[in-house]
């Protein structure tokens, strides 16, 4: 991951475009129920996002910007996704039966909220760091 | 959940803390708070002795999985009954004895306990259990944990080989049993043994009645070491002798014996049946008492003459199944039982504490060799003591238990030879005789045993040791063991009532009895019969042959101590080994373009197979829909690019082409108005890009060749194939469909998934919602692979490394 020209154009527009992208994703994660996206569109495109970080600057100096550990962060998703299972189960419905309610607040007006969309935090992180640790394994490999 | 449940469970519970009361109460010997729990459940138990001796037995299920008929279904009656108090009793006792043998400071006893609390568990459950996929899984847990105790020094090497052994043929039998099983529920319909009992005509005139009983009885044999699968026990005494007095003698051996037992109600009475469980059993009863004799390990003399009394109850299990034969309770038969629980009770008791006198022996002297050890009885009074009475009462002699249960099994084989069934009044013959010669053997090395290890005179220059006897403590297990061996033994009808009874009941299950209990009056002098003569000779020809000791102990055959069956067992798994190294040597060549060709023609070749097979080919274009301009151009343009692709040059080039085909087939998304997918499809894209970008690094430089490319045929036809079939498998499911008024399972979502889900993205709520299961397991996926990916990189294998 060392480009020998130091390509200004590329390096300015990475500064903006990457958190672009990272904000898009995560407009697309909550998008998902209604309209495309969702957890795994969500994690894929924060994965690029973090990607293009690191095809773009050195990797020690992202490492230091963004000291997370992905391989614990993909247990913590599938954690996660798993977990929200047992509220079914608690319930006494199925494993995963999942659950939503419509409720009106003021100013915001009728608002959605669903244990879908903890379950799709489980895969959006699971997915994002899973690709994170794949490539960035291959490409640290000396 | 009742209590009965609890019970079964409460060892594991207990394991789980183990760990912790060891870490943080040091000073307290673990085994101390382990001794509660057999004690316990031993004390809970207890009080069932009355009620099952009024022919109570005790039911309780808990649904599993209802929809496969598994219920965790425990049942009590007399012959789960005494298997519980041997595995509690016994277990308490041995934990006790395990305090004094295993030091707390430089042993892992934490490890020791889980293992031992987890056969605990696992044994209750097996003897507990009425459905047979339950019974299964604590079989095999009970040979795990038996593996996990015998490698429990496992920095020695004969431990984990001995391990191994144990592991691979009782795994193997018990994966046979669960065929066995399964073969049983295709019969029944049931998995509740009770149910099969009330089914036993139709399980033996089945046509799968051979094969069912086969695969179960190889279950049974190798749990319970019977010829020739027997090689694993005396290797298994590489484990702590407390595991050895435990698990290989008293409980875990015995659940094959169990198994049959508690089969016989339903096979019992088919000639098959009764001739391969008593001739097995029979001919174990010899080999194993040869062996004995010649082993130089007191253990392992003792793990031989285990097998050798395994056969011998298995052999009266065998032969007591004719009373279901005759469908009465004539005495005649029902004495073969009557002996079988009768003597699985005394060998328990007296081996056991045969067994915690050797590990006295070698804890104390520091070998277990009979050809160094000798003159121990001054030195060792109170062990030497109860040794006495254990070979005592092995051997068959007056006025011990082990003489009641083998004038029982004399009984029972000469009245074998009266059957007048299945051929028994010529072949039968076979039976008295060598049982006979058996127990001239079995007093032959009961008398090494005890004269090798006690008499003689006192060498302390030959131990490493200063030899002094055991700390009390250690006495405490094998004294009351014998304590009991010589109350049965002066008043056998404790337990006639009590125990043997309601067992015979249970294994003879389902005989006309007019509510009437079996007769059981055991009495030490039975007249001048056939019996006492047998035992007459038996002790003095046993002791004729151990006095010439001298002479036969030159002979080759006693100087080779190992079993002939294990330089075989070791060639097959060695040879097993390198055959199917050489099967995956021939297949993994290491490279990606035959690992592609090896999923395609196998694709090829059953998707192909399975569509001609059914005539399935069915093209009809009158539904395919109107095909527009802007499709047309993405065709083409695809066709250029893939086309294209083994053209090209440079890497660089080849990666940037790669991901503009990607690109090319989002567009079909879009153009089909699946945003979600076409979405989906252009991140994979990028990122893969990406990937190939950052590899790029360590990709090697695309070689100039020089020489003309040849076209490789093979390869373009498979590929040529795969699309071929692809497509016309693509156009048949349409036209089926079409032809069939099939309606798309999209229809159910698209109008549930506003209401039922609650989201108007059809595609995410089916991803979170309907099929979250897949989703969430499509994400482990990625996970391990995750894994997998950094275990390939950061731990490369060295040139010349095999997997």
């Amino acid at each position: 991951m060392k480009w020998k020209t130091n390509n200004l154009l590329f390096i300015h527009v990475t500064r903006v475009v990457s958190f672009l992208i990272l904000a898009f994703s995560i407009y697309l994660f909550f998008a998902g129920h209604n309209d495309p996206g969702g957890g795994f569109i969500g994690g894929l495109m924060t994965a690029s996002s973090i990607l293009l970080l690191y095809l773009t600057f050195d990797k020690r100096k992202i490492d230091e910007m963004l000291p997370i550990d992905y391989v614990s962060l993909i247990s913590a998703g599938l954690l996660i996704a798993f977990g929200t299972g047992f509220i079914g189960l608690f319930i006494g419905d199925p494993y995963l039966t999942q659950y939503f309610d419509y409720f009106t607040l003021p100013w915001i007006g009728e608002f959605e909220l669903a244990t879908a969309v903890l379950f799709d935090v489980g895969i959006y992180l699971g997915v994002a760091a899973s690709a994170l640790v794949i490539i960035l394994t291959i490409a640290g490999d000396q | 959940m009742s209590l009965m449940h609890w019970a079964i469970l409460l060892p594991f519970i207990f394991a789980i803390f183990v760990p912790i009361l060891y870490k943080y109460i040091r000073p307290v010997h673990t085994g101390w708070f382990v001794l509660i729990i057999p004690t316990v459940l031993f004390l809970y138990f207890l009080p069932y002795i009355s009620s099952i001796a009024n022919g109570e037995t005790f039911y309780e299920a808990v649904p599993w999985v209802p929809s496969l008929g598994i219920d965790f279904a425990a049942f009590l009656d007399g012959w789960s009954l005494l298997f519980v108090l041997l595995i509690t009793g016994i277990g308490a006792l041995v934990v006790l004895y395990s305090i004094y043998y295993l030091d707390k400071k430089h042993e892992a006893i934490h490890n020791f306990y889980v293992y031992l609390l987890l056969f605990m568990g696992a044994m209750l459950g097996v003897v507990l259990s009425d459905n047979l996929i339950v019974l299964y899984v604590f079989w095999e847990l009970t040979s795990l944990s038996s593996t996990l105790l015998i490698s429990y020094w496992f920095q020695r090497d004969a431990s984990i080989a001995g391990a191994q052994k144990s592991l691979n043929i009782t795994v193997f039998g018990g994966f046979a049993m669960l065929a066995g099983f399964a073969l049983l529920y295709v019969i029944t319909g049931t998995f509740s043994i009770q149910e099969m009992i009330g089914q036993a005509d139709v399980v033996i005139n089945h046509e799968l009645f051979l094969p069912t009983m086969i695969l179960i009885l190889l279950g049974a044999f190798t749990k319970s070491a019977q010829f020739p699968f027997h090689i694993w026990l005396p290797d298994a005494m590489e484990a702590p002798t407390p595991v050895s007095a435990y698990l290989h003698s008293a409980t875990m051996v015995k659940a094959g014996i169990y198994l049959v037992a508690r089969f016989t109600p339903v096979f019992g009475g088919a000639p098959e049946w009764f001739w391969v469980i008593s001739g097995f059993g029979l001919f174990t009863l010899l080999w194993g008492s040869l062996s004995a004799i010649r082993q130089k390990d007191l253990k392992g003399l003792l793990a031989y003459s285990t097998i050798s009394q395994l056969g011998m109850v298995m052999c009266l299990l065998g032969l007591g199944s004719a009373a279901l034969y005759f469908d009465e309770a004539n005495e005649l038969y029902t004495v073969a039982i009557l002996a079988a629980v009768f003597h699985l009770f005394n060998h328990a008791t007296f081996k056991g504490s045969l067994f915690m006198c050797a590990g006295i022996v070698d804890h104390e002297t520091g070998t277990r060799d009979i050809r160094s050890l000798g003159g121990l009885m001054l030195v060792m009074p109170a062990t030497a003591t109860i040794s006495l009475i254990g070979a005592a009462s092995m051997a068959g002699l007056p006025p011990f238990n082990g003489f009641l249960s083998k004038e029982h099994f004399f009984m029972a084989i000469t009245d074998a030879t009266q059957y007048g069934i299945f051929n028994m009044e010529t072949a039968g013959m076979l039976f008295p005789v060598i049982g006979w010669v058996a127990s001239v053997f079995t007093f032959v090395y009961c008398c090494i045993f005890f004269f090798k290890t006690f008499a003689g005179p006192f060498n302390a220059d030959r131990f490493a040791k200063t030899v002094h006897e055991a700390p009390v403590g250690m006495l405490i297990s094998p004294a009351i063991l014998g304590l009991i061996v010589i109350t049965v033994g002066l008043f056998p009808n404790l337990l006639s009532q009590s125990i043997i009874e309601p067992s015979m009941a249970s294994i003879l299950n389902g005989l006309p009895m007019d509510n009437e209990a079996f007769a059981v009056d055991i009495e030490h002098w039975h007249g001048f019969s056939a019996e006492l003569f047998m035992t007459i000779g038996v002790i003095a020809f046993g002791s004729l042959i151990y006095v010439s000791m001298g002479k036969w102990k030159e002979l080759s055959i006693y100087k080779k101590s190992e079993d002939v069956f294990s330089p075989l067992y070791d060639s097959s798994i060695s040879g097993l080994i390198k055959g199917s190294q050489k099967i995956t040597n021939v297949q993994m060549t290491g490279r990606l373009r035959d690992y592609f060709a090896y999923i395609s023609v196998f694709f090829l070749i059953v998707v192909g197979w399975t569509m001609i097979r059914y005539d399935a080919f069915a093209i009809d274009l009158q539904y395919i829909s109107e095909v527009n301009s802007f499709e047309v151009a993405l065709v083409v343009l695809l066709l250029v690019s893939v086309l294209s692709l083994p053209f090209i040059q440079q890497r660089v080039a080849a990666i940037v082409m790669l991901g503009f085909i990607g690109f090319l087939i989002a567009l079909f998304f879009v153009n089909l108005r699946s945003a979600d997918l076409a979405l989906t499809q252009l991140l994979i894209e990028t990122v893969l890009v990406i990937l190939f970008m950052l590899a790029f690094y360590h990709l090697p430089e695309l070689r100039k060749e020089t020489k003309r490319l040849t076209f490789n045929w093979t390869n373009a036809l498979i590929s040529f194939g795969v699309g071929l079939m692809v497509t016309l498998v693509a156009f048949s499911a349409f036209t089926f469909g079409q032809e069939n008024d099939f309606s798309p399972i999209s229809e159910y979502y698209i109008e549930n998934s506003a209401d039922l889900a609650g989201g108007y993205n059809m595609v995410n709520v089916v991803l979170v919602d309907f099929r979250g299961l897949d989703t969430v397991l499509e994400v482990l996926v990625l996970g391990i692979a995750a894994l997998a990916v950094i275990a390939v990189i950061r731990l490369k294998l060295k040139e010349g490394d095999d997997v």
